[in-house]
Parts: C-alpha cells; structure tokens; sequence
C-alpha cells in the first residue's frame, strides 16, 4: 500500500489498469470454472481480451501520437494469418510453446508491415493520413485475398492469385485457400494466455507513455513545429508509436485467429477498424482505461441485446450516436448533467421520507 | 481497350458525381461524412420500389429518389451533425460512422437482406457505334449526367449568390457569418445537394450492377471518397478528374491485371499520388507558418 501511496499520478493509473483487468480475468475465469456462463458469452472471451489489445494499441497512434489511423484491422489481420502459417508449421510442439512463438512471430511481422507502411503513411497528416492508411488495410485484405499457402515435408509453398502454382507434394494440405481464408486452424489460445498478453501490451504501453520517448511522442503531438525546434524528430517518434502499435495489433490477431477454426481475410476489414476506433473515442482518446472499458462493453453490448434480435444494429448505432451526441454537445452535456443532478436530489429525498 | 476505356470513364462519371457529395460537404463543413455512401443506397431502394411496386415511369422514380435523398440529407445534417460543430473533427467522424451503420441496419430491417434484381432502365434504347466500340446508353447517360452535373454546380458556385455564399463558408466560417451569411442556411444546402447527387449516383450505381442490397453503397462509397482525396478534397473539378481516372484505373486493372487485385491497385494509387502530391491532384498546397 506504501508503494501505491508514494507513485505518481500516471503509475496509480497504470495501477488501475492492470488492477482492471486482473479483476476481470479473476471474475470471468471463475464465472467458466463454476459454469454459471452463456456458452456464446464463454465463446467470446478471448475475442474481448483480443479488442481490448486492438483498443489500447489504437489509442498509442490515435490518442498518445495524434494520428488517425483508419486501418488497424490490417495489422491484425497480418499477425493473424503469420500466426496460423507458424502454428501449422511446428505441429510437433507442445501447445504452449505453439502459441507463444506464433503470437511472438506474428507481432513482429505485423511490426515489419507498420514500419514499411509508415514510411509513406506518416509523411502526410490530418485527413489525408486517415485516408491513407485505410487505403492500405484494403490493400492488405486484397493481397490476403489472393493468398494460397500450403504445408507438404519439405517445408511451405506460397502461391500468389493461382491455388495450382503451389507445387505441393499430394499429401500435402493447403492451409490459407485465398478468399475461403485460413481453414483447420488449431485452436490453441486459452484465456489466461490472452489476459496475459493483454498485461503484457499494458505494461509495454503504459510504460513507454510515462517515459522521455513517450513525452516526446506527445510533445510532436500537441506542437510539432515547438517540439521540431528542440530536436525532436517527428518521423522517429511518430514511426516508434506506430511500429510498436502494429506489433501489439499483430499479437492480438495472433491469439484471435488461434481462437477459431476457419478465419477468412474478410474478417478484417474496413468495419473491423472503424469498429476499434469507435472503442477507443468511446473510452475517451489517450484514456487506456476507458479504451479497455468500451471494449469490453461494446463487444458484450450487442451479444446481451440478442433479445431484440433485428433490432440490435440499430440500437447499437443509435446509441453511438447518442452517446457522441451528448457527451460533445455543450448544450446537450449541460443539460444531462442537470438532468442526473435533479434526479440525484429526488432519489435522496425519496429516501429521507422513508 | 477503347471499350475499356469507355465503360472506365462510365464507372468514374458515377464515383464523380458521388465524390462531389463528399468534396463540397468537406469543403464546407470539413467533415468526412461516412454516411454519404448509405443515402446512395437509400436513393437505389426508393427509385427500385417506386418502378417495381407503384410502377412509376423511369424519370419520376428517379425524382422521387433525389427528394427523399436531399430530405434525408437535411434531416441527417440537423440531427446528428449540427450539433456537434464545435465539436472535434473526430467526435463528428465517429457520428457519421454511427449515421452510416443506422442507416445500413434500418434499411435491412424495412427492405431486407436479400439481394433485389436492379430493372434495367435503358432496356428500350440500342447501344451506339463508335470508331469500332459499341457504346451502351447506360455510358451515354452516365458521362451526360457527369458533365451537366459539374457544369451546373461549376456554374452555381461562381455565378449565383447562394453558391459564392457556399465559398465563402468553406473558405472561412467566421468572416462569412460577419458578412450576413447564413452558416447553417448555407451548410444544410451543402448536404441537400450532395444528398440529391447521391440518388442521382445511387440509380446509375444500381443500373451498372443491378444488386440492390442494405451495403451497396458503402464500398463504392469509400471508392468515391477517395477520388475526391485522389483530385484534391474541396475541389469540384478534382473530384470530377479523380472519380473518372479511379474509375479507368479500376476497369483496366480488372480486365488486364486481376479482378481480385483491381480494389489493391485503386488505392495503390492513391498512396502514390498522396505521397508526391499530398493534397491531391488539384488540392491547394497550404504553407505551414510559425
């Protein structure tokens, strides 16, 4: 408690976090030991803990670097799809050891492909970098598309656009079928694994904001021209939160493809990004805990409103416009808090008069 | 290749005349409005029914689409986007995003998901010879419905008083307001147009490929919105020279390249021309000052 007390204001934040998510794996793993869980609800654990990695790595570019970033889904999608390769390839090995160098390979090469895409990306700002980079998730889920990798003994065989250049031995087995996707994956990711990696990309995030480079990072943020004049270079700082943002999005995609049997390129698309950005404006920009939150709640929010079936797109979407309608209108903001000041005082009375 | 060419610069005229929507509501009110996309969509369903169902002649289905559209835009812009113009750019992005997927799931639940047979409107009309290339009517009208529409919004933009009000908005909101402009008059007009030329676009869409479903419009939607990137956001005449090159670029690609790649080779484009010019083909190159 001595430590808690002495720490600064960001470590007791970090603190919370990982408190956070401690408490929601300790909740949700006893919830499954007991049985007292929905089977779809059970099935979409580690789906949550994957969107809150997505969220919280969304929010170093968007809230910590100041880009807006319409393509995460690329990243994850690129870990993903490593990862089933690099499963498939060690199917002697033990299933934990699996899990941990394809989530390990997957993020670096989802950190490869941020680098390379932020060469261009990042020269360009505002809009036009939004713009971009969802060019670029499209490119990605294009090129996965046409993508065909197949497993015989003497190794992998890639083929690009043509199942039939694989050149495979007969009884070799094609793993990713270009549009029908990855097929027969092993699943391999358990929850603690996912909530560890979750603490992991915490960690890795929370410290790196409360460092000099995380500073600097925000400093090009807020002013570049100011920050340029005291040395910083904007490229190097916005290219290191974006690089480490597309690893972390790679690891997720990792663990989520290893979650699921059959996973097509078109499962991370445009809608997938937008999804993840509306997590992290939901949260709050540059807020970790909320990001985690919204995640969490959105995820859950549509399979809970199951009961009204058609209905629940729409609510969703109504509620997403409500929730930004009132929360950045001046008028409306003031009005609500009224609203919930007047009822506070009603509910105390109410209970006085008991 | 010249009937490449031809149904290239067909398939752009549409992605134009739907990249304008996106380019004058940007210009005026700088927002990315991501449910420009669902009003074409809108626009395919009310012209689909109002033929099918109460068999109303081609040209009146297509007025009543470009009414409901334009209504909609109004009724989008008052309820969703004006309250939040002091907001961030990104809170509004968010809520046009939340407009596009209510859109989307409202018109699932009234039209449903299955696919409609779009009618082919040109039925009654033959394809034109020209210079060895057979032409259809649908390219005919498309190109046609292209050049009077960027001719006339060329010509309301410089000539009435309206449409200089609607630069002078775009160019600063501010000083417009001093000057006895009506900001909000002014902004509402902008999606009214943009809306109509959406139903517009959503007829032509649904006439080239005659799929009618809640998503149609989105993909050609985010097409479109990078062509008027592509031409330079703001600018009426580039968003007209980046549909019509998307648009070649697109049917060259599928016909000598790969249909699968087509979608990756557009933006592949794009990328390279944002990097060389990053405002686009006809942006204006703003100077940074300290």
């Amino acid at each position: 408690m001595n430590i808690y007390k002495n720490a600064s204001v960001a470590s007791k934040k970090a603190f919370l976090n990982y408190a956070i998510v401690i408490l929601f794996f300790v909740v949700f793993q006893t919830l499954v030991n007991t049985g007292s869980i929905t089977s779809a609800l059970k099935g979409q654990l580690i789906p949550i803990v994957c969107y809150m990695i997505m969220a919280v790595s969304l929010n170093l570019v968007v809230g910590i670097s100041g880009e807006l970033s319409l393509g995460h889904a690329g990243f994850m999608s690129v870990g993903a799809f490593t990862a089933v390769i690099v499963s498939a390839l060690m199917s002697g090995a033990s299933n934990s050891s699996r899990l941990f160098v394809s989530i390990l390979v997957g993020a670096a090469i989802a950190a490869l492909a941020g680098f390379l895409i932020g060469i261009p990306v990042l020269r360009l700002n505002g809009d036009y970098l939004a713009i971009v980079t969802l060019a670029f998730g499209e490119i990605i889920k294009n090129i996965l598309n046409c993508l065909y990798v197949g497993i015989d003994d003497k190794g992998v065989h890639f083929a690009f656009n043509n199942p039939n250049a694989l050149g495979m031995d007969p009884l070799g087995k094609e793993i990713i079928k270009g549009p029908m996707g990855a097929v027969g994956i092993k699943k391999i990711a358990t929850f603690p694994a996912a909530v560890i990696l979750l603490l992991v990309v915490l960690i890795i995030i929370q410290n790196l904001v409360n460092s000099r480079t995380g500073r600097a990072i925000m400093a090009i943020r807020d002013n570049r021209i100011a920050a340029e004049s005291m040395g910083l270079s904007p490229m190097k700082y916005k290219m290191l939160a974006f690089t480490v943002s597309a690893s972390m999005a790679g690891a997720a995609g990792a663990i989520y493809a290893l979650n699921i049997s059959t996973l097509v390129p078109k499962k991370f698309d445009f809608n997938t990004s937008i999804l993840v950005l509306v997590f992290v404006v939901l949260g709050g920009i540059g807020n970790m805990t909320g990001s985690l939150i919204a995640a969490g709640v959105l995820v859950v929010l549509p399979e809970l409103l199951r009961k009204f079936s058609d209905y629940r797109m729409l609510v969703y979407a109504i509620v997403l416009i409500l929730v930004m309608l009132v929360t950045n209108n001046e008028k409306l903001k003031g009005r609500l808090d009224t609203f919930v000041k007047k009822l506070g005082m009603r509910i105390s009375k109410g209970g006085r008069k008991k | 290749m010249l009937a490449h060419l031809i149904n290239g610069i067909s398939l752009g005229s549409i992605y134009a005349i739907i990249a304008l929507g996106y380019t004058m509501v940007y210009g005026i009110a700088k927002m990315l409005n991501f449910a420009h996309g669902d009003v074409i969509m809108v626009g395919g369903y009310i012209s689909f029914y109002s033929m099918t169902l109460l068999g109303l002649p081609v040209p009146i289905a297509i007025l009543a689409a470009v009414f409901v559209c334009t209504a909609l835009g109004i009724v989008v812009e008052r309820l969703a986007y004006k309250p939040l113009r002091a907001a961030t750019s990104l809170a509004v992005l968010i809520t046009a995003i939340g407009m596009s997927y209510f859109l989307q799931n409202a018109a699932l639940l009234i039209w449903d998901a299955n696919p409609k047979a779009y009618p082919n409107i040109f039925k009654n009309f033959e394809a034109v010879e020209f210079a060895g290339a057979r032409i259809s009517p649908f390219a005919i009208v498309a190109i046609a419905a292209n050049l009077v529409i960027m001719i006339a919004l060329t010509l309301f933009t410089t000539r009435t008083k309206v449409g200089k009000a609607m630069r002078a908005v775009s160019e600063d909101k501010g000083a417009a307001t001093l000057m006895g402009i009506n900001v909000n008059f002014t902004i509402s007009l902008t999606f009214a147009i943009g809306s109509g030329l959406a139903a517009i676009a959503g007829v032509l869409l649904c006439t080239a490929y005659p799929t009618l479903m809640p998503t149609t419009g989105s993909m050609p939607g985010i097409k479109a919105f990078t062509a008027a990137v592509f031409g330079g956001i703001g600018s009426i005449p580039g968003a007209m020279i980046g549909g019509i090159l998307l648009g070649i670029i697109e049917i060259l690609a599928r016909a000598y390249i790969s249909s699968e790649l087509a979608d990756a080779i557009v933006f592949g484009v794009l990328i390279v021309v944002l990097i060389f010019r990053p405002t686009g083909l006809l942006g204006k190159q703003v100077h940074e000052k300290v």
